[in-house]
């Protein structure tokens, strides 16, 4: 661990105190009503330490994908509650929830979500455009850097492979410095050679730079490189791991599905 | 964001310029109406100027009757002598031209023996007197002015479209029969570069005189003398001159000469941007619906943009501001092709006869203003319901496939009926009140057909599944199974295959509108016109309407084979204050050839119609509480009086009448109206054309035609005028047309996957191709659906309201069936480049299109 990493781990025990990135409480989600309801969640409780890297998994159909969505505020919850940064998400109006936005959250998608009008560095910088903000430049060839896209800088993601793109992604995400980053499968539309560069990148984000990272996968190789592992079965929390090994992962997979 | 939104544009350039098309025509047509009412207005203005250029004051026979074609009074040449010894006159000179009357008219006759003449434009016959060059508003080209009773200078444009040349012998017929001049010179108008359809000869004063039977100036240019202000020149003159002539400065009196063309100008403009109006509207259609698709197809771009932080004003924006960069982009490419379209405008009335004076282009502030504002308001207004729909792409649309917009609750249909219903209201109160033709009504009726347009677009969406199942029928029969599912194709998205086929709805239903009620005149024009003549002859001017000489009417009574020939004068005199068209027949045979619809007389009356006898009209009499016996004074445009007396009332048709106002005698009418002329001369008996042309040959500006033929030739101008209405309306059918090639573009671009599956599981390229083209068709067909009966049903109103007119509902069908054809060729073409595009779709490439 270098110095500068040595320092911002100093910085978390410091932060210790203040609230968790992400925290949820009691959380239920229904969808339809009557006899067609389904309950994608049934009371989850959670909290997300700052400067930490969290995987959810689960089989299809748990829940891993409805609570993420609920933690980022794409979706709300039928009952419960949930805080980013100490501040309650649930009940925010629309333009509270795009400040929230933009100040607290990053956002990795399976399928990149790049902008094809806009060059790599220009989707890179977008969340800052959008909020009228300018980057700084050395945090931006930083970022640049970091992600290894020093040299395509001005190339659109159709002169892009995944992983590049996949890569802009994540430096779109780090940009803002967002409390919280969500990755939904990152390595879902990635070969896996590709998949493992990409993670390797989200563990050094984490590590170098503090970033405190929710990440929904399927794949068992992902989540081993998470801090803590929860695994979902019928919408609500069935087992917890700190820092498993593969194997470890594969067997709660299969002790969770097997419930 | 201003950035990514334009850039965004600019990746989505087809779609873009596709959208553009949508609203550059109807730009166009705001721009080109502007740009040749300027001009033509320019041209008129600068005739006008150029009369009076080196004149400060103007005396001219006092203005007793409108529209007079004998012609106002005159002043004589003893008020010149007294003008010209006035204090503060320099000089004085009088002439003979009358720009907005028919008084001074001489026909040119072409080398092949007819009158140089388009429908209704001006043939001058001007006396100048160019010894006083200052007062001559005419520029000689070459030769020179005329000296000699024998001789003319005709206008250059006329010399050379003719093939005349200085020294030639030229052909003049003006009051009385034709002349021979020798062509002395040529001149133009002032500056004036074309005097449009018009012709002018020029003689010399005493020649003028003599040909257009009138008897001293119908103007006297004055200039005072140094330092002498216009208006004390004016105040001088009004002491000299007689009540029967009136002084005006030559300001004023340019003023005056202007205001019959500038109320024209603004008519025609009025009209031109009517159909600007329409184009715009239906591309308002285009627009909308081409954006609606646009803003689903990036429901994933706007979500991820709001999960990066973008408040939903900022979508609103960047939406807004695409459809403004459109709207913008196209008034500009709207706005020159304007300049262009001008002149295919110009063309267009020419191609219908009607040839108006022009000048070099004028583009004026007001055009570029107008024109680019107007598109710019309307790509953005119709822009805004999609751009709000953006609003309402949730952040969740980024991460989850198949996400929808949430739709508020759709009003369209409920909407669409309220609409629908006003507009039912609206065009009843018009048509039913009885007062048809006032501005409020036809406002009524304006906004009614408008909202009801808007209505039925509304509730479209409903009507298109059982729509597209009648009209797909014949795409199932011979499309086969690729016919099947281009008919589950329109109906897959019912709100967008309706407001595209409402698009060409509209251009339908105003073009089926026109041809009804077009066919619903034409017939009451033709039942009034044959109710009234009994004659198996009939002669008139070359264009049907105008005045042609008296003398014609006594050489074909002479021709081989007529039992008689009988003449009916026409003009306009003055009854206190009111104008009143007066005819002037021959009592004795007016009843064989003439049908009176008597109220109160009978055909024995009219050997009453001594020098004091008078029919009038029974809505005149009304008017003016006249009963038989009643006496009252009409007055000749030159002001002489006549006492009358009503002997009998009868009522001629509400449109064609023939005869009307007030009807007097041959003998009394050629005693008090100076100049006298014939409207008709109706023949009994069976002469030959031949006979009858052989006795009009001195007469060209009159023509022979049986009674048949003349029937068909009053009622031809309606065909005219359904021509140019049809041309006109076309420009919102094109605009229909590229929103449909739009929408299936769009439609093949979002089926891509789908697209490459049916091509896997075994369609050929044909039936793609064909799958397309029959969706094109069917969408077409369901816009002729709505349009068609929309149309209909108008008409049937506007026909109600005009029925005390003699107007009856008829289907045109033959026209109904082009339409329908004209639609389906409609979506054929619109449907050659999307369906091309479809069936060259690299079948692997497509189904890993995400």
């Amino acid at each position: 661990m270098n110095a500068a990493a040595a320092a911002l781990s100093d910085e978390r025990v410091l932060l210790d105190h203040s609230p968790p990135a992400v925290g949820a409480h009691a959380i239920a989600r229904r969808y339809g009503e009557g006899d067609t309801a389904v309950d994608a969640l049934r009371g989850v409780s959670l909290e997300v330490p700052r400067g930490q890297l969290t995987a959810v998994m689960g089989p299809s159909g748990s829940g891993k994908s409805t609570l993420m969505h609920i933690l980022a505020g794409l979706d709300q919850p039928t009952s419960g509650s949930v805080e980013i940064a100490g501040i309650e998400i649930t009940k925010l109006k629309d333009n509270e929830l795009t400040k929230l936005r933009r100040e607290h959250i990053g956002f990795v998608f399976q399928f990149f979500n790049l902008l094809p009008m806009l060059t790599a560095e220009e989707n890179l910088v977008l969340p800052l455009t959008i909020a009228g903000r300018k980057p700084e430049p050395a945090w931006l060839e930083q970022l640049l850097e970091s992600v290894g896209l020093d040299d395509r800088r001005k190339h659109r993601p159709s002169e892009l492979s995944g992983g590049q793109q996949q890569r802009v992604a994540i430096a779109r995400a780090l940009v803002s410095r967002p409390t919280v980053l969500f990755a939904d499968e990152p390595t879902g539309n990635l070969d896996s050679a590709t998949s493992a560069e990409i993670l390797e990148l989200v563990r050094r984000s984490v590590d170098e730079l503090g970033q405190t990272t929710v990440m929904v996968t399927h794949d068992a190789v992902a989540a081993t490189i998470a801090d803590r592992v929860l695994f979902l079965a019928d919408g609500q929390i069935a087992k917890s791991l700190a820092r498993p090994s593969q194997a470890e992962v594969i067997d709660a997979i299969q002790e969770v599905a097997g419930q | 964001m201003t950035g990514v939104a334009l850039k965004g544009l600019l990746a989505r350039r087809v779609r873009a310029i596709l959208t553009a098309l949508a609203i550059v025509l109807g730009v166009a047509m705001v721009s080109g109406s502007f740009v040749l009412t300027d001009t033509i207005s320019k041209a008129f203005d600068s005739i006008f100027t150029s009369s009076y250029s080196h004149t400060d004051a103007v005396v001219s026979g006092r203005k007793l009757v409108d529209y007079s074609t004998g012609g106002n009074t005159t002043v004589s040449q003893t008020v010149l002598e007294r003008i010209k010894r006035t204090r503060d006159v320099a000089a004085a000179s009088g002439a003979l031209i009358d720009l907005n009357g028919d008084s001074t008219h001489a026909n040119l006759i072409g080398r092949d023996g007819k009158a140089i003449q388009s429908n209704g434009n001006p043939t001058f016959g001007f006396g100048i007197d160019t010894s006083q060059p200052r007062f001559n508003p005419l520029k000689l080209k070459e030769g020179h002015w005329a000296t000699g009773a024998h001789q003319v200078v005709i206008d250059a444009e006329t010399a050379k479209k003719h093939h005349f040349a200085v020294g030639d012998t030229i052909g003049v017929a003006a009051s009385g029969p034709k002349e021979s001049f020798r062509i002395v010179g040529t001149a133009t108008y002032g500056d004036v570069k074309s005097l449009g359809g018009a012709t002018l000869a020029v003689f010399t004063i005493p020649t003028a005189q003599r040909l257009l039977d009138l008897h001293g100036y119908s103007v006297i240019s004055v200039a005072a003398k140094p330092g002498v202000s216009a208006d004390r020149l004016v105040s001088e003159l009004k002491q000299e001159v007689p009540a029967s002539a009136q002084v005006r400065t030559a300001k004023e009196q340019a003023n005056e000469d202007k205001q019959g063309v500038a109320s024209f100008i603004s008519f025609i403009r009025g009209f031109l941007l009517g159909f600007g109006g329409i184009a715009l509207f239906v591309g308002a259609f285009v627009i909308f619906n081409t954006l609606s698709i646009t803003v689903a197809h990036r429901t994933r771009e706007l979500a991820t943009l709001r999960t990066l932080g973008a408040s939903r004003r900022q979508v609103l924006r960047s939406v807004v501001l695409e459809s403004f960069a459109i709207g913008l982009a196209a008034s500009v490419i709207g706005l020159v092709a304007g300049f262009g379209l001008a002149r295919g405008l110009s063309s267009l009335f020419g191609a219908l006869g009607l040839t108006l004076p022009e000048t070099s282009s004028v583009y004026a502030t007001h055009t570029f203003v107008i024109s680019l504002v107007l598109g710019v308001l309307v790509t953005v207004l119709a822009g805004f319901v999609p751009a709000l729909r953006a609003t309402r792409v949730p952040p969740i649309a980024a991460v989850r496939e198949g996400a929808v917009i949430q739709r508020k609750k759709r009003l369209g249909p409920a909407a669409g009926v309220v609409l629908f219903g006003i507009a039912s209201a609206l065009i009843a109160y018009a048509t039913l009140g009885g007062h048809l033709g006032s501005g409020k009504s036809l406002l009524a009726l304006a906004g009614g057909a408008l909202l009801g347009l808007l209505g039925v677009a509304g509730f479209a969406p409903v009507l298109v599944t059982a729509l597209a199942s009648v009209v797909g029928i014949p795409a199932k029969r011979l499309g086969g199974a690729a016919g099947g599912l281009a008919t589950d194709n329109a109906t897959r998205n019912p709100a967008r295959t309706a407001s595209t086929a409402a698009a060409l709805m509209i251009g339908l239903a105003l073009v089926t509108f026109v041809a009804v009620l077009g066919k619903g005149v034409h017939g009451s024009v033709d039942r009034a016109v044959n109710k009234q003549v009994t004659a198996d002859w009939v002669v008139t001017s070359q264009n049907g309407w105008s005045a042609f000489p008296a003398g014609a009417g006594r050489a074909v009574a002479k021709a081989p084979g007529v039992a008689l020939a009988s003449d009916i004068r026409s003009d306009r005199g003055r009854i206190g204050s009111a104008n009143v068209n007066v005819n002037g027949i021959d009592p004795a045979t007016i009843a064989r050839v003439y049908h009176f619809d008597w109220r109160q007389g009978s055909n024995a009356t009219l050997v009453r119609l001594d020098g004091h006898g008078a029919l009038v009209k029974q809505s005149f009499a009304k008017k003016h509480h006249l009963v038989i016996g009643d006496d009252f004074t009409l007055r000749s445009p030159a002001g002489k009086p006549v006492r009358l007396a009503v002997a009998g009332i009868f009522q001629p048709p509400r449109v064609m009448e023939l005869l009307g106002g007030v009807v007097i005698s041959r003998e009394a009418f050629d005693r008090t109206f100076p100049r006298p002329s014939n409207s008709l001369t109706l023949i009994e008996g069976s002469p030959t054309q031949a006979g009858l042309d052989k006795a009009l040959a001195a007469f060209p500006d009159a023509k022979a035609q049986t009674k048949a033929d003349y029937v068909k030739a009053q009622s031809s101008f309606i065909n005219t005028m359904l021509n140019l209405l049809y041309v006109l309306l076309a420009l919102s059918v094109i605009v229909s047309l590229f929103g449909m090639v739009n929408t299936l573009v769009l439609s093949v671009f979002e089926r891509t996957r789908e697209l490459g599956m049916l091509r896997a599981v075994g369609m050929t390229r044909r039936q793609a191709r064909r799958m397309v083209r029959h969706e094109s068709v069917i969408t077409a067909l369901i816009g002729a659906a709505l349009g068609l009966p929309l149309g209909i049903m108008l008409a049937a109103a506007v026909t109600h309201a005009l029925g005390k007119y003699g107007v009856t509902f008829s289907l045109p069908v033959a026209s109904l069936v082009i339409f329908t054809v004209a639609a389906m060729v409609a979506g054929v073409l619109a449907a050659i480049a999307p369906a091309r595009r479809a069936s060259r779709l690299n079948v692997l490439e497509a189904l890993q299109y995400e």
